[in-house]
């Protein structure tokens, strides 16, 4: 067991947030060049992406300070939304692949993103289930050692 | 962008990707190699830079958005840093497969940064 009292990220849970962080930077990025440079062109679609990136910067702040009960909660509801979010888009842009001519982080389940944005969500669940905060698990010592 | 020093970078940073994620899960802390391994792609990083600034003004500019390329590589360079910095602060097994996850996340945006320089399809 470790000495640290306080609850705190540990194990794989880091490398999760990295995963998230790394999401979060990519789809920034993308989101930014695509507003700067042809808003005009789908303006639906990359707001859509802006929204996404903004959705994973808050699940990755979410998930790092997820020991307190109130940013677990936002931690849910972002990881929630994202995982509607690949789903729904993921679908649409299948059956209606009009609607959705310039990609976005969510088209056709994150492939442009090899799929990483499909998997994500149900980590981050799994994670989330398991690491209530005030709840000491026995588990997660294993998991950490 | 030069094919064949990209085809390198990439095959370095799924190199040292795969070995700190597998040394990671293994149980290795952090050492001399696995950093190492992530100092030589953050090298080769800065020295894709210094070659993006230099290429336009030899002839071969880039036929996408130079912005959009940019953007990648500049987030690409700051990737190992990062997570080199987060291993040194802490030195668990974690911190290995962190910068294996940076590595191979540098792999892929290296590979798009070519596509973007060479290829249009839109």
């Amino acid at each position: 067991m470790s000495a640290s009292s306080r609850p705190r990220m540990s194990g794989i849970g880091r490398v999760l947030v990295i995963v998230y962080a790394v999401m979060a930077l990519a789809a920034t990025g993308r989101s930014f060049v695509q507003i700067v440079e042809r808003f005009d062109e789908a303006p639906l679609a990359y707001a859509l992406s802006a929204l996404a990136a903004l959705v994973y910067i808050l699940a990755t702040l979410a998930l790092v300070f997820a020991g307190s009960a109130r940013w677990y909660v936002v931690a849910w509801v972002a990881i929630v939304f994202e995982l509607v979010g690949v789903l729904v888009i993921g679908t649409l842009s299948l059956v209606l692949p009009a609607l959705f001519a310039h990609p976005t982080v969510w088209s056709g389940f994150g492939y442009g993103y090899l799929f990483i944005p499909l998997v994500l969500p149900f980590l981050g669940l799994w994670w989330l289930i398991t690491h209530r905060p005030g709840v000491r698990l026995e588990r997660a010592a294993e998991v950490a050692a | 962008m030069i094919l064949w020093f990209t085809l390198a970078q990439v095959v370095l940073a799924v190199v040292a990707g795969l070995f700190c994620v597998i040394a990671g899960l293994a149980g290795r802390r952090p050492s001399d190699v696995s950093v190492g391994s992530l100092a030589l792609v953050e090298l080769l990083l800065i020295v894709q830079i210094v070659a993006a600034v230099i290429a336009p003004f030899a002839g071969n500019p880039p036929s996408g958005s130079a912005l959009e390329f940019w953007v990648y590589l500049v987030s690409a360079a700051l990737l190992p840093v990062a997570a080199v910095a987060w291993a040194l602060l802490e030195r668990s097994r974690w911190s290995t497969v962190i910068m294996g996850v940076a590595a191979l996340s540098v792999a892929v945006m290296v590979w798009r940064m070519q596509v973007i320089w060479t290829v249009q399809v839109a």
